[in-house]
């Protein structure tokens, strides 16, 4: 199935993916930076303006929540399977 | 001229009474026809006002048609013939008559001009909708049903006990409309908290985790739909402007997220991600804007296709394989690629991607709250976004199609992309997300305010793919710390899972031990008292109260055989008798007056 066959062509290549990835996100963060790409006036809060802003919002917000999610099953919020009817 | 005006409700009601009576191929046609028609009478529905009728001292309204209610009337019918389309080959037929009424019910409150017939519907899809649980059939869907049942039970008290006492404050005016915030009494904040436990707002929000994934694989699909939104419409009604909603819509967006990172059934995880999603509308109606609240609809009805459309895939894996667990499945790619397509167009919609229908609906509420100046609200909205992309656009879509097989041999053996009408169903909702996500207007003329709002503008895109594909990267980085665990949340459905068992114990040991030295003491203090009582009873009763009556009865024996002396039986005796005692009484009666 040509789905099934893209699909592993692409997991194949995985490595190349992940470095194509990481230019990818570069490039992002230059064109954001860019004033005649992305027109900042739309920005809400002066800290928007920062170039990069958005970037290290979702990376830090995703350790961020991560890092609490596991904190509070860590913390007794995750309880094995069977003991939830107990 | 009489106008005749078809309640939407009534055709789905109709329908549910007739379906049971078909062959199984006529069955199917009217399974796709019936919602067709539905659709069709609420995009036809002229505005207006419809369906009124005096009732006792009250005037209810069964039709109000205008743009906020023909929206959501709109979304509803369509997802009740997406999922009716869905469900088409479930032979389960008490399945379909539940949905259809559960969805009658919403069209119900949907077009409730009063306060009263809005109760009278609230109910009735709290009562169809738990048979969609309970169809499961199965230890845990039928505990899970009773609680919802009563929860649902709690928060409708709430919701009636409010609409009783406000209509009384109002000299019996049960009208539903906004309720000014400056105004509100404690009977309008008790209808607020009977709405705020069917929109799922914490602390009571537990029913719907505990629920939604004990339903069976198409149940699901109607259950994420209704109820939740039926109650954002209510609030978008009623309650613009409330500002404690947009704490609470915050709250809530946030709450979702974080418990569906811990979460190892992806139904859970999805209905978790209700409590999260209609967070944002929550706080769009609190915000109260005009656009806030356009944002709100536009968010309800993106949700409604797209949330339907991912529990429609995570059903066909449930369906198929018969599993529901992150660590029993794994690498499905392989076997059910379509569904997988399916639900990551689905899990794209909800993670506000561009092109996708989230990205045109979710970002309208938050520009609704940096233009109202809540920097904070918007600000924690757009982190409740990134948890929103990480747990489903890629934990979900990881764990069940990629990542490590999990699955044993006989589940891998079974799975496989489900029939054509589940594929037509998934696609079709597929579609819909995309063409909305691409060609927005066709959402935002249906919406009740005019619409200001360009969402494909350069930093907005920018915005969004910068915030998203670094939360990739950071998801890319933990992946390993995401693995799956066989596990249960905490959560606040504990107290009453507790407060059951509570009740057991009680009822199985302190109640049970009272009970047995009552009934010790009531042999030894109770019983022997009460037969010596007793004793004593039928001995008085014996010689004094028989003695008495049986003297009684002999004196009238002896008054009765003396009287028979007199009566002789010839009329001149009996005559001269008479005339005498009257003789001898006329005399008396002379003597003493």
């Amino acid at each position: 199935m040509t789905l099934i066959r893209i699909i592993e062509y692409l997991r194949a290549r995985s490595q190349t993916l992940a470095k194509l990835g990481i230019v990818l996100l570069v490039c992002l963060v230059v064109l954001d930076a860019l004033p005649f790409v992305v027109d900042k006036s739309e920005a809400h809060t002066q800290a928007e303006r920062l170039p990069g802003f958005w970037a290290a919002y979702g990376l830090v917000g995703c350790l961020l929540l991560t890092g609490f999610a596991k904190l509070l099953g860590k913390a007794g919020l995750q309880r094995k399977e069977e003991s939830h009817n107990d | 001229m009489i106008e005749l005006w078809i309640h939407p409700s009534v055709l789905l009601f109709v329908g549910a009474l007739v379906l049971p009576l078909l062959p199984v191929s006529v069955r199917r046609v009217a399974l796709l026809g019936v919602p067709a028609l539905v659709l069709a009478l609420v995009l036809l529905q002229p505005v207006g006002n419809f369906g009124q009728i005096q009732f006792l001292d009250w005037g209810l309204e069964f039709g109000r048609v205008d743009a906020l209610s023909r929206v959501f009337a709109i979304i509803m019918a369509l997802m009740c013939l997406l999922g009716s389309l869905y469900a088409l080959k479930v032979n389960d037929v008490g399945q379909h008559i539940a949905a259809w009424v559960y969805v009658g019910g919403s069209l119900g409150v949907i077009f409730a001009g009063d306060l009263l017939v809005l109760f009278l519907f609230w109910e009735l899809m709290a009562l169809s909708s738990v048979f969609l649980i309970w169809a499961r059939r199965s230890p845990e869907s039928l505990a899970a049903g009773f609680r919802y049942l009563l929860v649902h039970t709690a928060g409708g008290l709430a919701l009636l006990a409010g609409i009783v006492a406000h209509g009384m404050s109002q000299n019996g005016d049960f009208s539903f409309n906004a309720f000014a915030a400056a105004e509100a009494n404690w009977a309008v904040w008790l209808i607020l908290i009977g709405i705020l436990l069917n929109a799922a707002v914490p602390p009571l929000h537990a029913w719907l985790p505990d629920a939604y994934p004990a339903a069976t694989f198409s149940g699901s699909v109607f259950l994420s739909a209704f109820t939740t939104k039926t109650a954002v419409y209510a609030l978008c009604r009623g309650f613009a402007g409330f500002e404690i909603l947009l704490v609470l819509g915050v709250v809530m967006a946030l709450y979702g997220v974080i418990y569906a990172f811990l979460a190892n059934d992806p139904r859970r995880l999805l209905s978790y991600h209700i409590v999260s999603q209609v967070g944002f509308m929550v706080a769009g109606v609190g915000i109260g804007t005009a656009m806030a609240v356009n944002g709100a609809i536009a968010h309800a009805f993106a949700h409604i296709l797209y949330k339907g459309l991912l529990f429609m895939g995570t059903g066909a894996v449930l369906y198929q394989t018969g599993r529901s667990k992150f660590t029993e499945l794994g690498g499905l790619y392989q076997k059910m690629p379509w569904t997988m397509l399916m639900t990551l167009i689905g899990a794209l919609s909800i993670s506000a991607v561009p092109l996708f229908s989230g990205f045109v609906s979710k970002s309208m509420t938050i520009a609704a709250g940096y233009e109202a100046h809540h920097y904070w609200a918007a600000y924690l909205l757009m982190l409740a976004s990134i948890g929103t992309f990480v747990s489903i656009g890629l934990k979900l879509i990881y764990q069940i199609w990629f990542g490590e097989r999990r699955a044993d041999a006989s589940t891998w053996e079974k799975a496989k992309d489900p029939g054509w009408n589940m594929m037509a169903a998934m696609g079709i909702t597929a579609f819909l997300c995309f063409l909305i996500g691409v060609y927005p207007h066709l959402l935002y003329q249906l919406l009740p305010h005019a619409v200001d709002y360009q969402p494909f503008t350069s930093y907005h895109l920018s915005e969004t793919i910068l915030l998203l594909s670094f939360a990739a990267l950071g998801f890319y980085l933990l992946r390993r710390q995401m693995a799956p665990k066989a596990s249960n949340c905490l959560d606040l459905d504990w107290p009453y899972r507790k407060g059951g068992g509570l009740v057991s114990w009680m009822v199985q040991k302190p109640l049970q031990s009272l009970d047995q030295r009552y009934s010790r003491l009531h042999e030894s203090a109770g019983i022997r008292p009460l037969m010596e009582s007793a004793g004593a009873s039928a001995r008085f009763d014996n010689r004094r109260i028989d003695g008495a009556v049986d003297g009684l009865a002999r004196l009238i024996r002896n008054l009765g055989t003396g009287m028979r002396v007199l009566q002789r039986g010839s009329l001149q005796q009996n005559l001269t008798l008479a005339f005498a005692s009257l003789a001898v009484l006329l005399f008396l009666f002379y003597l003493f007056t």
